[in-house]
């Protein structure tokens, strides 16, 4: 029985019909997170005991014809999620020993959902990074490869669904980390609309940036998550209040006469020949099936990624100021006083990529620098969101590649924070607008996974699933399993 | 940025940092800040700055009562160190 390769929706039916019960299922994931942890390195806490007592809850609910489409499926969280009991790190040496105190609006509703939590993945420290590179559990290997990245920051999360180790593990994507690691594994990673989907309980990098969303296999089992993911939330000050469409009813929406943009500027200099192969044949099926591509320009769009490294790290040195060694957290030995005691405690704790960061965002906002960076890359983020505006009073949905190449090497991009910051150039646009996009397989160079990123207006999350949908019933490369996880 | 400069945003950053790690957080803060400073291209005259992605967005208020129930036990059990349900720090004040 290959329980690990079905979908969202054979598992349902699967469980429904007593073929393997939710106990079955979840020892089988286990066994298959223990057996590849040593490769991938892709989880942090595996938390199997109270896994078994969740699979025989659900059991139970499912023995009475009570439950629901998600009942009794194991899940991964995102090490930035809390839950409660468990120990949430961010894969920062400052939360080493942290056990969040509740749980996260987005684990408490899968959880009510009946979901069941195999453990907690790992992370770039704190989301800030790339490559999966910068945790302090170590780096994550790529399941296609375990020489390359797979990307970040949600590169735990993405190894676990891309190796068939869990069906789902929750993802969040402050400028691409959703998107990216989504790519460069080869598999569907979905950000939904800013204030879709509740931040309460996910720890906050850069609060008008981050969004929590879905890391999956395809765009069907991410419309069957994110309809219990998403939702008004009154904890959560930004959370939207907007009723949550049935997206799994919204799949088939026809595709026919849809209006997809072209973004000339993802389609200039820097992006690998190979990879705009692969999106350029995306496009064509995107054609043969009735959609229609227009040409559209975002001249400010280059200016995405230094208006972000402006915005990003000044919000992440105002929220990783909570982290002083007091109330949570790392504390430095035998502090001499109490300046000492904050300095050592915040020194020790965070990375080095966290504290470039903090550093940067302490500089933008400090006097007499805050109206040339903060303030200008504000007005830029406004320029660029305007004119993804423009865009969408011409076309539906915009594409273009998620990322200018497949996986890289581990350490390749480690010595120069630029080059690293550059793997993000397509996918920080949508989070500087808020808009929801998502990244799907579409092709394969040097036998590694290539991304088609769809990004679309707010709140147009039903729009791109069903197109993400239309192509992955033409296209196959959203099934396609790494070597040796078959 | 010069390496006293360093030393003055890790104070002001209250991180503590060695003589040793400075030429690095240097160079590689210059660089970003090179990096970012392509923002002066843009044409920004009468631009207002957006500090929130969502059009319309007004900050929602609640009603003033009391919604949280004491749980100060399972929050503290987090701290590093406490005794009579008070966070402990250096002496302050002499």
């Amino acid at each position: 029985m290959t329980l690990h390769t079905k979908s969202l929706a054979e598992l349902a039916a699967g469980l429904r019909a007593r073929d393997f019960s939710s106990v079955e299922l979840t020892r089988a994931l286990l066994a298959r997170i223990e057996a590849h942890q040593p490769q991938l390195n892709a989880m942090i806490s595996v938390t199997g005991p109270s896994a078994m007592q969740a699979a025989a809850v659900a059991d139970g609910v499912l023995a009475t014809g009570g439950g629901g489409p998600l009942t009794g499926i194991p899940l991964v969280h995102k090490d930035i999620f809390c839950t409660e009991g468990v120990r949430t790190t961010c894969a920062s040496r400052m939360l080493d020993n942290f056990v969040a105190p509740y749980d996260a609006t987005v684990v408490a509703k899968l959880k009510a959902e009946g979901m069941v939590m195999l453990g907690k993945a790992n992370m770039d420290e704190f989301a800030m990074g790339s490559s999966n590179e910068t945790s302090y559990y170590g780096a994550v290997r790529n399941p296609w490869n375990p020489k390359l990245v797979p990307g970040g920051s949600s590169g735990g999360s993405a190894a676990v669904v891309a190796a068939r180790l869990a069906p789902f593990a929750s993802a969040t994507d402050t400028g691409g980390s959703i998107r990216q690691p989504a790519a460069l594994c080869g598999i569907t990673g979905f950000k939904p609309t800013y204030g879709r989907v509740s931040r309460y309980g996910m720890i906050a990098f850069a609060s008008s940036l981050d969004q929590g969303g879905t890391l999956t296999r395809s765009a069907a089992d991410a419309a069957a998550i994110l309809r219990a993911m998403a939702g008004f939330d009154p904890r959560d000050s930004t959370s939207v209040e907007r009723p949550v469409p049935d997206y799994v009813a919204g799949l088939e929406q026809p595709l026919a006469g849809l209006k997809i943009g072209l973004l000339k500027e993802f389609f200039e200099k820097g992006l690998d020949p190979e990879n705009e192969r692969c999106v350029r044949e995306a496009l064509a099926v995107y054609e043969g099936l009735g959609a229609k591509l227009i040409d559209v320009s975002l001249p400010n769009l280059p200016l995405s990624v230094p208006a972000y490294y402006v915005v990003a790290p000044a919000e992440c040195s105002s929220n990783l100021a909570r982290f002083d060694g007091v109330r949570f957290g790392h504390r430095a030995k035998e502090p001499k006083d109490l300046l000492d005691l904050y300095k050592r405690s915040r020194g020790e704790g965070f990375g080095a990529e966290v504290k470039r960061r903090i550093m940067t965002g302490t500089y933008v906002l400090s006097a007499g620098y805050y109206d040339a960076f903060y303030l200008k890359a504000q007005k830029v983020r406004r320029l660029i969101a305007d004119e993804f505006d423009q865009a969408f009073a011409q076309v539906d949905v915009l594409m273009g590649p998620t990322t200018p190449t497949a996986a890289f090497e581990l350490g390749a991009k480690t010595s120069d924070p630029i080059t690293m910051y550059l793997n993000d150039i397509y996918t920080i646009g949508a989070n500087l607008a808020g808009l929801p996009a998502m990244s799907i397989p579409c092709g394969f160079t040097r036998s590694l996974p290539v991304g088609l990123q769809i990004i679309g207006r707010h709140f147009a999350e039903e729009r791109l699933l069903s197109a993400a949908h239309a192509y992955q019933r033409e296209t196959d490369w959203h099934t396609k399993v790494p070597p040796g996880y078959e | 940025m010069t390496p006293e400069q360093i030393a003055s945003i890790a104070h002001l950053a209250r991180l503590s940092m060695d003589e040793a790690e400075i030429p690095r957080y240097q160079e590689s803060l210059t660089s970003i800040l090179s990096f970012v400073g392509d923002l002066e291209r843009a044409q920004t005259q009468n631009v207002t700055p957006m500090a929130h992605p969502l059009p319309g967005l007004v900050q929602r208020l609640r009603a003033d009562v009391a919604t949280e129930t004491d749980a100060h036990e399972r929050y503290q059990a987090n701290a590093p160190q406490v005794a009579a349900s008070l966070y402990l720090v250096p002496k302050v004040i002499e």
